[in-house]
C-alpha cells in the first residue's frame, strides 16, 4: 500500500519535472536513413527542427532494409509509447492506422495547403480515412532504364522505346560480347525489373488491376502471360554470375562499360553522379518502354502521442518535412525529386527535370502508379506473396503459364 | 532448522531459473501456439480463427521449399559431418605425433560464426571470384562450378558449408569417445589376431553409441534453428532456392507484417525438433528408471 503511494507520488513529480523541463516542440523520430547521403539529408531537417527551438531525439535504426526499424516500433507501440514520427510508406500507412496508432495532421495539412501541392496519388497515401496522418519527403521513379553512353555510341544502338527495341539492343550487345542488362539476383531487384516489363506490357490500366487491385482476371491474362515471356528474354541478358549481387555493383558494371542497361529506380543516379559521372554525357537515363510513372515515395508517418509539447513537435515536423527548403536539399542528396510540385529545380540534374515533366504528365492522365515492388501498391503479405512467385520464375525454367497459375495462387493464399 | 533449511534452500535456489524458463520458454511457446490460431498481421490479435495459417503455410510453395530444403539439408549435413568426423577421429587415433596441432586445425572451424563461414564460403564458391575462376584461370576453360548461383544445387552448397564447419566438432566428441572404449578389450582382441579393420567395426565403433546419438542430436539441432548460414551464405537465394524454415519465419514475421503466419511455421519447427528430442528423452528418462 505504502509502495504504491510512494510511487504514485514519484510518478506524479517525474510528469511535473518532465512537463517543465521540456516546454518547447519535441520531436523522436525513428528511420534507417544512416547511410552517408541520406544522413546528411536528415540532418537537414534536424537542424531545421532545432532552429524553430524544437528539441529531436534521433532515432536510427539500421539493418535489413527499414526491417530493423520495423521491429523496434512494434516494440515501441506494443509498450504504448510510440515515436513521434516514423520512416514508413505506401500501404503500410495505412496498416498502422489500422491498429488504431497514428495522429491526425489535417490541421497543418490544411493550413499548408498540402492538397494542392501534391500530386492526388501521392496525397492519397497520406490519408488515413480521409484524414492526414502522413508527411511525403520525396518522389522516386522507378521504371527507369540507366545506360551507358559510350556503349551504346559504339555498337550503333539507340535507347530502346519498346521491348521489341530493347530485345533487339539486346541482342546485338550479347553478339558484340557485352553484358545487356546488368542485374543483381536478389528477389526485389527481380521484382524491380518485372514491375517495369509489367507497365510497358500490361500497360497503366493493366497494372494498375494487376498490381492495386489484384483482379484475377488480369493477373491470369495473355498479356501476363507475355510479361512472364518478356522476363524469360531477360534472363538470358543478364551475365552468369549475377545471384546475389547488390544493386550498386550492377550500377558499377553500367558505369565501367561491362553492361550496357540497369533497371533500377533513381537511387541508382546517386552512384553515377558519386562516380562523377555526368548525365546526358556519360550516362543515359530513359523511362523503360510503355507509358506510365512508377513512383516510391518515402514519407514520414505521425503516430499518436501524448502531451502538448510532442504534438506541437509533430505539428512542427509536418511543416518542415513539406518545407521547400527541405524538399529542395533532402533530394538533392537523394537523387529524388521533390513530392510537392511548386519547388523550383533549378539545381536538379537533367534526369530530375525528366522525371518532374513525366510525374507531371502522368498525373494529369491517370497513369502515375505505385511501386509494386518496393511496397507502395500492396501491403507486405500480397506483395511479397508476388515477388516470390516472379523471383522463383526468373530463376527457374519454370513456364510462363505455369508462373501465371502459380502468381494467382500465391495471391488468394495471402489474402 | 537446519533441517528445513537443508529441504529448502535448493528449491529457493531454483526457483527464480525456474519460473524464468517457465514463462520465457514455455510461456512464450503457449503463446506462439495462441498466435498461430489467429489473424495477426502486423500487431498481435488475440481471436482466434481456427486453422488457417496451417491452410496458408500448407499450400504455399515457399513454406514447401523451406521445408524440402530442410530435409535435404539436415540429412546431408548429419550424415556427412557423422562419417567425416568418425574418419577424422580414427585417423587421429592412430598415435600420430602431431595430434594435438591437427586436432586443434580441425576443431577451429567451430570457433567461427556462422556468418563468417557463410561469408567466406560464398566467396570461395562465387563463380566470377572462387573455385571456378581460378581453375580456369590455370587454363581448363570448360570448368564449370556454379552450385551457388544454380537454383538446384544451391542447396548442397550450404551442405558443403556446414559440414565444414561442424565436422571438427563431431571429430572431436568421436574422438573422446573412442579414447574412452576399454584398452584391455583392444589389446585383447589385438593378442587373437584380429585385424585392426575389425576391431573398429566390431568393436570399438558399437561400443560408441551413445555418442552417435548425442552427437546426432547436437547436429539436429544446428540443423533446424540453421539460419545465419543460409542468410551470409546465399541470402535464401537463388529466388527462394535456399530458403529454410528459420528463414522463411523471420521473412514473414519482420519483413511482410504476417505475425499469424510466422507464428504457424514456428510451432511447425518446433514439431519438428520434438519429433527428433522427444524419442531421445523417452529413451534417456527410461534407461535411468530400469
Amino acid at each position: 500500500m505504502k509502495i504504491t503511494h510512494i510511487l504514485a507520488a514519484a510518478s506524479a513529480v517525474g510528469f511535473l519535472a518532465s512537463t517543465t523541463a521540456m516546454a518547447g516542440p519535441e520531436a523522436e523520430v525513428l528511420h534507417w536513413w544512416t547511410s552517408g547521403g541520406e544522413a546528411k539529408s536528415v540532418a537537414v531537417l534536424q537542424q531545421e527542427f532545432s532552429d524553430n527551438g524544437g528539441t529531436w531525439t534521433d532515432m536510427p535504426v539500421a539493418g535489413g532494409g527499414g526491417d530493423a526499424a520495423m521491429t523496434a516500433l512494434r516494440a515501441r507501440v506494443l509498450s504504448g509509447n510510440a515515436p513521434t514520427a516514423v520512416q514508413l510508406k505506401g500501404p503500410a500507412i495505412q496498416e498502422w492506422y489500422e491498429e488504431g496508432v497514428l495522429a491526425d495532421i489535417s490541421d497543418v495539412a490544411k493550413a499548408e495547403n498540402w492538397e494542392n501541392l501534391l500530386p492526388a496519388a501521392i496525397a492519397g497515401h497520406m490519408k488515413c480515412e480521409g484524414t492526414w496522418c502522413a508527411a511525403p519527403v520525396n518522389v522516386h521513379r522507378v521504371d527507369w532504364i540507366w545506360a551507358n553512353a559510350k556503349v551504346l555510341a559504339d555498337n550503333g544502338i539507340s535507347l530502346p522505346t519498346t521491348w521489341d527495341e530493347f530485345n533487339a539492343a539486346a541482342d546485338k550487345l550479347m553478339a558484340a560480347g557485352i553484358t545487356p542488362l546488368a542485374h543483381g539476383g536478389q528477389a526485389w531487384q527481380d521484382a524491380t525489373v518485372f514491375e517495369a516489363v509489367a507497365l510497358g506490357i500490361l500497360g497503366p490500366d493493366g497494372f494498375r488491376k494487376a498490381f492495386i487491385d489484384l483482379d484475377e482476371a488480369t493477373l491470369t491474362s495473355d498479356a501476363m502471360i507475355a510479361v512472364f515471356d518478356q522476363m524469360r528474354k531477360m534472363r538470358g541478358y543478364v551475365d552468369g554470375n549475377f545471384s546475389g549481387r547488390d544493386w550498386n555493383l550492377a550500377t558499377a558494371m553500367v558505369m565501367n562499360g561491362e553492361a550496357a542497361f540497369q533497371i533500377m529506380g533513381d537511387w541508382a543516379k546517386g552512384e553515377f553522379m558519386a562516380a562523377g559521372k555526368v548525365p546526358g554525357k556519360d550516362f543515359l537515363c530513359i523511362s523503360t518502354p510503355g507509358d506510365g510513372y512508377l513512383y516510391n515515395v518515402d514519407s514520414f508517418a505521425m503516430f499518436a502521442v501524448k502531451g502538448d509539447d510532442k504534438k506541437a513537435g509533430q505539428q512542427l515536423l509536418a511543416k518542415l518535412i513539406m518545407g521547400k527548403n527541405f524538399q529542395k536539399v533532402f533530394n538533392l542528396n537523394k537523387g529524388s525529386i521533390p513530392a510537392r510540385t511548386d519547388v523550383s529545380l533549378d539545381e536538379f540534374d537533367s534526369c530530375a527535370l525528366l522525371s518532374s515533366q513525366d510525374m507531371a504528365t502522368s498525373n494529369s492522365n491517370g497513369s502515375l502508379l505505385p511501386s509494386y515492388a518496393h511496397g507502395m501498391a500492396l501491403r507486405g503479405a500480397q506483395s511479397g506473396a508476388i515477388t516470390d512467385v516472379v523471383t522463383a520464375h526468373f530463376n527457374s525454367d519454370m513456364s510462363s503459364a505455369d508462373a501465371v497459375k502459380m502468381l494467382v495462387e500465391a495471391v488468394k493464399n495471402s489474402m | 532448522m537446519s533441517d528445513w533449511l537443508e529441504r529448502h534452500v535448493p528449491k529457493m535456489v531454483l526457483a527464480p531459473s525456474f519460473a524464468a524458463i517457465l514463462l520465457f520458454v514455455y510461456g512464450f511457446i503457449a503463446w506462439t501456439g495462441w498466435i498461430s490460431f489467429t489473424k495477426s498481421r502486423l500487431l498481435p490479435k488475440y481471436e482466434i480463427i481456427g486453422t488457417l495459417q496451417y491452410e496458408r503455410l500448407f499450400i504455399s510453395p515457399r513454406w514447401d521449399t523451406a521445408l524440402n530444403n530442410l530435409f535435404i539439408f539436415g540429412a546431408l549435413f548429419i550424415i556427412i559431418s557423422m562419417i567425416l568426423g568418425l574418419i577424422l577421429a580414427i585417423m587421429l587415433d592412430q598415435k600420430i605425433r602431431t595430434e594435438g596441432v591437427l586436432r586443434t586445425i580441425y576443431l577451429y572451424p567451430m570457433a567461427l560464426s556462422m556468418i563468417v563461414t557463410g561469408t567466406a564460403w560464398k566467396w570461395i564458391l562465387n563463380p566470377g571470384l572462387g573455385i571456378e575462376s581460378v581453375v580456369r584461370g590455370w587454363g581448363y576453360e570448360s570448368f564449370s562450378f556454379d552450385w551457388l548461383v544454380n537454383p538446384e544445387y544451391a542447396i548442397y552448397t550450404v551442405v558443403i558449408a556446414g559440414v565444414w564447419q561442424a565436422s571438427g566438432f563431431v571429430m572431436a566428441l568421436f574422438l573422446a569417445g573412442l579414447r574412452s572404449v576399454d584398452e584391455e578389450i583392444i589389446k585383447a582382441a589385438q593378442v587373437d589376431g584380429i585385424p585392426t579393420s575389425r576391431i573398429y567395426s566390431a568393436i570399438i565403433i558399437p561400443s560408441m553409441a551413445p555418442i552417435f546419438l548425442s552427437s546426432f542430436i547436437v547436429l539436429a539441432h544446428l540443423a533446424i534453428k540453421s539460419f545465419d548460414l543460409v542468410i551470409a551464405l546465399t541470402g535464401g537465394g537463388p529466388g527462394y532456392a535456399t530458403d529454410l524454415p528459420a528463414t522463411y519465419m523471420y521473412t514473414m514475421a519482420f519483413s511482410r507484417g504476417d505475425i499469424g503466419q510466422a507464428a504457424s511455421s514456428a510451432m511447425v519447427m518446433m514439431l519438428v525438433v520434438f519429433a527428433i528430442v522427444v524419442p531421445y528423452l523417452y529413451s534417456e528418462l527410461r534407461a535411468k528408471n530400469d
